[in-house]
This record gives structure tokens, C-alpha cells and sequence, in this order.
């Protein structure tokens, strides 16, 4: 036998006693850093050094007072999908739909927005009320699909993300339609429904307020009231929730209500602060970035500030690297891909350790 | 001209079929893996990215088929993507697949852009003629339907009966079936579950790269990013509606191939007064409403989704 047979190495996930707060706050960041690195590959081939293409990232993104507030009013609806996403995962309600829930928040706001029978003050709280439940109206039907006749949840959101899309197109196409350019967008809303601007001569609008309080909301009800409590009960184990009395069916519904209204918010502060109007490409994919903004955050409510931020930072700076040096804008949709996939592998450890011994092939031998 | 009119043509089976070839691939791909006990959300990304895959070949290459082998390959390498992340690492499925689905799409995109730039006109390749079957092609109507299609999709027919066999009258697809019904017993009775959801899954990713390749060699001659537009999406529900049973799932794929065509029909030929998104929007209420009719009865593998852990016993 030779001497290298002598010694193998016995890989083991040893259980620690409990997740550090330190491991809770750095698995993410490991997770992300390692998307960067793994997209890197991605930079070079395309001929740039991804340092270089990086750091035009996010100096686009975050150097500079007119970038940052750019950023952060792009990160309003991440959070806003990203706590959409999570409400929904922690009772275990496989929302994939913020895409079509938002889309009906801004098309609800798009209305409202441009009603002139209504008074002037009253228009942003009817299309903040009005989106909130256009959204939340559109999640509890694969709901009930799911409670009542056993839909799979994932497939039905799905399906609503076209039915939604193919239903906006047709207003636009149709009787949205600007009669005098022809172009398929909604008509303006009117100026008083227009966000006000939390910061002069920015972007930045409130609809990023109005996502920061959904955030300090979501927490409030996840961990401080009984329907949170159910939630995660239900999450947890639908049966036992039942047998220990509770309505599974009311708290599905009731999630995927709170979790489409939030995405359904989304769709309002797009319109209501950014495009004050509905075309059809209104969201680059903000629904199914919420999905990543909600692991990023490991479904827990504050998390989602930082993880939006963070993807938003890497959509609005891509453009100006893509400008600059030739890499593909959608640089982007892969890394938030991957920091998807990074995060779920980095979960492994997050009461867990990686251990590796050394044990030698005779002290095996020698047992009895 | 009415809507009956439309549906009772050659032509209208005809395009009924060539249509159902690809969800009739991607539903043979996400029948092996769920029957594994694993369900594949990644279909619709690696769909996605096959597409590009195929495309890129076989226009560089100048070989259709070299472009089917590259689309198979890299669903292959997908599938395996996927048996890592959900059969090795033991993730949680759903947010596995949507995380391979986001990254395909993303990879899709990145690399289509850096290969071809940004083109007013997307290139093109001459996309597979029809393969006539010698004697049978010439039989009336039938012969126009069913023999008269391109070659992949022969393939795919036969892959139908292929799979049965597999799955019904093989120890493989014996083991794969108890994989997603009891791992344990199969376990117990030697199989080696995970290898076993390793494979299902590479053949899942084959077939699903396999559709990728028709979508875009034999339906469509140049790519865009809206080539799969929720068909993978859509062979997730045809499995349900075939109640993981190969023959009736091929049966929802030949019926949705069927609203697909007929969606077609009636955007082109303004039979019908009805502004075209709605029509566009068919064939994702057919599969909602179709989803709400079946579930209730049907059963999924008793171990879907549910990662093998040896220890957990």
C-alpha cells in the first residue's frame, strides 16, 4: 500500500448549537460576493476586467448623490416585491406571481391616477388603497385555486403573470392607446397624482417612504401579532397548524392577500413616482427579483432594505458598465440568478459547519 | 369564415401538431424527473437557454443537426446543474429551480447579445424542412397530419412509447418510479436514489434542451427572447394533466399544441373580432382552467419534492 492510500479525508457537516448572528449576517454577503466572483467569468469573456467592470458598477450605481437616490428609488419596488415574496414563502404559498400582481397595481393606479371626477387630495391614497387591493385580489385566486381544488400555487401565479401581461397589452393596444401618437401607453395621470419628491431635483419619490413603512409593517404583523404567528405555524407544518386549530385555508389566503397587495404597491409607486403612466414594459422583471431579494433576506423583513438596495444597485449600474465597456447589460439577470442560487447553498451553513478530518486508513483497521 | 371553419382544415392538425412537439419534449423531460420524486422548475430557463444553444451552433456551424446535439448537450449539462443543487446539495426544489430558471434566462440573454450584438434584424439560419414519410406522407388528411412533419418530431412521437417502456417495463424505471414513490423501500431494496434522480434529471434536461432545439431549429428560424414564453411553464401543468402517466401526458400536449394553433389561426385570419393579446392570452387560461379542473383527483409521486436523506429514517 502506498503511503497516500494511508490518509483519506472524511468531509462531515457537524451541527453547531445555533446560528450566530454573526453567521446570519455574513452568509448573505458570502452569498453575493461569491456571485460576483462566479460572474466574473462572465466579464472576462466578453473581454473586460470584471474589477474594472465592478467598480463602474457600482460607481454608477452608488457614487454620487443623483446615482444614489436613482438606486434607491429603483430599490422601492424590489422591497416591495421582495416582502411580497416572503409573507408568501413563510406560509409556504409559492408566490411566483409579483410579476402579474404588480402589473395590476399599476394599471389600477393608472386609472385612478387619471380620474378627473375625484378630488385633487384624495387621488394617491385611493391608488395606494386601490393597488394594494387590485394586487391582493389577484394573489387569493390561485389561493382558493390552491385551498379549494389543489392547483399546484407555483403554476397558477405563473399562468396570472401572462393572463395579467396579455390583459395589459390588450388596454394598451386598445382603448389606452394614445390616440394622437399611436404609441401602446396608458394616458398620463394627472399632476396631483403625481408622488411628491422626498428630495429636490431627484427621483427620489414617495413611494420609497411608502416601501420602507411596508417593511416596518410586515415586521410588526410577522412578529408581533397572532396572524404572523399563524403564518409561520402554517409555514411550518400546515397539519399540525390545523389540528391545533387553525383555519390553514383563512391564513393561506389571507398571506397571499398581504403578499399580493404588496407587489400590487410596487406596480403604484412605479407609476405614481417614476413613469406616471402604464406601458408595457413597466417592470424589467421586478416580481421575479423579489424572489431573490426575499432569500437574499432570508425571509426576514429588515433584510429586504439591504437586498433591494444591493440588486438595485446592480441593475441601475449595469447600464452605465454595459456603456462603457461593451459587457451585455444583462450582466445583471445573471448575477441576480446566481445570488439566488449562492444564498440557497450558503443556507447549508448557516448552523452548520463544513468539517474535514484527516483519518488515517489503519486506525480503521485496528478497531476491533 | 367562423371559428368552425378554421379548426376543420389539414392544415389546422397539421400546425396543431407541429406545435404540440416541444410541450410534448418538455413534458416527457418533467415527467421523468417528477416521477423521480424531483420536480424540474428549471424547464422553463433551460428551455430558454437550449434554444440559444442550438441556434448559435447551428448557424456557426452550418449543420441543423450539429445544433440539435449542442441543444441536448447543454440541456444535459443543465439537468446535471439541477441533480446538484437538488438531489446532491438536498435544496429546496422550488427556489433551486427558480434560481436555475433566473440564471439561464439571464445567461441566455448575456450570451446572445455578446455573440450576435445588438441587431436591428435578428440573424436567421434556414430552419428543418418537412420529412415526408415515403408510401404513408401520400395517405389523405392523415398523411398531411402525421407524416408529412419534421424529423425531431417523428422522434418525439416515438419517444412517447419509448418512455413507457422505459418507465413500465425496465428495473431502471422501476427504480426511478419507487425513487418518487418510497426512496426508502428503494433503498432498501439497493437502489441507489440519488444516482437514480441524477439521471432522471440528465434525461430531463435532454428532452427539455431537445424542445429547445425544435422551438428554435424547426418552428422558428432566428431567435428571440420570447422564443419559449411560458412553455416550460406550461409542461409543468401538462404533467399534472397527464396524471404523470407518459400516454396521457403526451395526450394535454397534443391538446394545447391544438389552442396553440388554433390561436394562431384566429389572429391571422380575423375570424373573430377579439383584439389580439386575447388571443395570445389562450393558451395560459386553457392550462389555468385545465390545472383547476384536474388537480383535485390527481396524484403526485408520494416522495415529490422531498430530498432522499439516508439518516432521516
Amino acid at each position: 500500500m502506498n503511503d497516500t492510500a494511508m490518509y483519506t479525508p472524511q468531509i462531515s457537516f457537524e451541527p453547531l448549537a445555533s446560528a450566530s448572528l454573526r453567521r446570519r449576517l455574513l452568509l448573505p454577503v458570502g452569498a453575493v460576493a461569491m456571485s460576483l466572483v462566479l460572474c466574473s467569468g462572465l466579464v472576462m469573456l466578453a473581454g473586460t476586467n470584471p474589477l474594472n467592470a465592478y467598480l463602474i458598477m457600482f460607481k454608477a450605481a452608488l457614487g454620487g448623490k443623483v446615482q444614489l437616490t436613482e438606486t434607491l428609488a429603483k430599490s422601492a419596488p424590489m422591497m416591495l416585491t421582495g416582502l411580497a415574496a416572503l409573507v408568501a414563502f413563510r406560509a409556504r404559498f409559492w408566490n411566483i406571481g409579483g410579476e402579474g400582481q404588480l402589473l395590476a397595481g399599476a394599471m389600477l393606479a393608472a386609472y385612478v391616477g387619471g380620474l378627473s371626477t375625484l378630488p385633487a387630495w384624495s387621488l394617491i391614497p385611493l391608488m395606494v388603497i386601490g393597488g394594494f387591493v387590485a394586487g391582493g385580489l389577484l394573489a387569493i385566486v390561485p389561493a382558493l385555486l390552491k385551498t379549494t381544488f389543489k392547483v399546484d400555487d407555483v403554476v397558477a401565479t405563473l399562468m396570472l403573470n401572462f393572463i395579467v401581461f396579455f390583459a395589459m397589452t390588450a388596454l394598451l393596444s386598445g382603448p389606452w392607446k394614445d390616440s394622437t401618437t399611436g404609441w401602446p401607453d396608458s394616458p398620463d395621470i394627472r399632476s396631483a397624482a403625481e408622488f411628491p419628491v422626498l428630495l429636490r431635483a431627484t427621483r427620489l419619490h414617495l413611494g420609497v417612504l411608502i416601501a420602507v413603512i411596508a417593511v416596518a409593517v410586515v415586521w410588526l404583523v410577522l412578529k408581533r401579532s397572532t396572524l404572523g404567528f399563524s403564518i409561520d405555524a402554517v409555514g411550518a407544518n400546515a397539519r399540525a397548524a390545523h389540528h391545533g386549530g387553525m383555519n390553514v385555508t383563512r391564513v393561506i389566503v389571507t398571506a397571499a392577500a398581504i403578499s399580493g397587495g404588496l407587489a400590487g404597491l410596487a406596480g403604484v409607486g412605479e407609476v405614481g413616482g417614476i413613469h406616471y403612466q402604464v406601458m408595457a414594459s413597466i417592470s424589467p422583471g421586478y416580481g421575479f427579483s423579489g424572489l431573490v431579494v426575499a432569500m437574499l433576506a432570508r425571509l426576514e423583513p429588515v433584510g429586504v432594505i439591504p437586498a433591494a438596495i444591493f440588486l438595485a444597485a446592480i441593475t441601475a449600474g449595469a447600464d452605465e458598465m454595459s456603456r462603457q465597456t461593451g459587457v451585455p447589460v444583462y450582466l445583471a439577470d445573471v448575477i441576480q440568478g446566481v445570488a439566488l442560487l449562492s444564498m440557497l447553498v450558503a443556507l447549508l451553513f448557516l448552523d452548520r459547519r463544513l468539517r474535514i478530518h484527516w483519518r488515517s486508513a489503519e486506525s480503521k483497521v485496528s478497531l476491533p | 369564415m367562423n371559428v368552425l371553419d378554421q379548426v376543420l382544415q389539414v392544415g389546422f392538425f397539421a400546425a396543431a401538431i407541429r406545435l404540440a412537439v416541444p410541450l410534448l419534449l418538455g413534458t416527457l423531460g418533467e415527467l421523468f424527473a417528477q416521477r423521480s420524486g424531483v420536480i424540474n422548475l428549471g424547464i422553463e430557463g433551460i428551455m430558454l437557454l437550449c434554444a440559444m444553444v442550438a441556434f448559435t451552433v447551428a448557424y456557426f456551424g452550418q449543420s441543423l443537426w450539429l445544433g440539435v446535439l449542442a441543444g441536448g448537450v447543454a440541456g444535459l449539462l443543465c439537468g446535471l446543474l439541477m441533480a446538484l443543487l437538488c438531489v446532491t446539495l438536498k435544496l429546496d426544489q422550488t427556489v433551486a429551480g427558480i434560481g436555475v430558471t433566473l440564471t439561464a434566462t439571464g445567461l441566455t440573454y448575456f450570451a446572445y447579445r455578446l455573440i450576435f450584438g445588438n441587431v436591428v434584424t435578428p440573424p436567421a439560419i434556414v430552419p428543418f424542412s418537412t420529412l415526408p414519410v415515403p408510401g404513408l406522407a401520400s395517405i389523405p388528411f392523415f398523411g398531411t397530419v402525421l407524416f408529412n412533419q419534421f424529423a425531431l418530431s417523428y422522434v418525439a412521437i416515438l419517444l412517447v412509447p419509448a418512455a413507457v417502456w422505459f418507465l413500465m417495463r425496465t428495473p431502471a424505471g422501476l427504480a426511478l418510479r419507487t425513487a418518487g414513490e418510497n426512496p426508502y423501500a428503494a433503498a432498501a431494496a439497493g437502489v441507489d436514489v440519488d444516482w437514480t434522480r441524477t439521471r432522471a434529471l440528465m434525461i430531463s434536461g435532454v428532452l427539455t434542451g431537445l424542445a429547445g432545439a425544435y422551438l428554435n431549429l424547426a418552428a422558428f428560424s432566428s431567435f428571440s427572447f420570447g422564443i419559449v414564453s411560458g412553455r416550460g411553464w406550461i409542461c409543468l401543468a401538462l404533467v399534472v394533466l397527464g396524471r404523470w402517466n407518459p400516454w396521457s401526458s403526451a395526450a394535454a400536449a397534443l391538446l394545447f399544441g391544438a389552442v396553440d394553433a388554433l390561436q394562431l389561426r384566429l389572429q391571422t385570419s380575423g375570424a373573430i373580432n377579439v383584439p389580439y393579446p386575447l388571443l395570445l392570452m389562450l393558451p395560459y387560461v386553457a392550462t389555468l382552467l385545465a390545472m383547476t379542473l384536474s388537480a383535485r383527483g390527481a396524484h403526485a409521486p408520494a416522495a415529490l419534492m422531498q430530498p432522499f436523506r439516508r439518516e432521516a429514517r
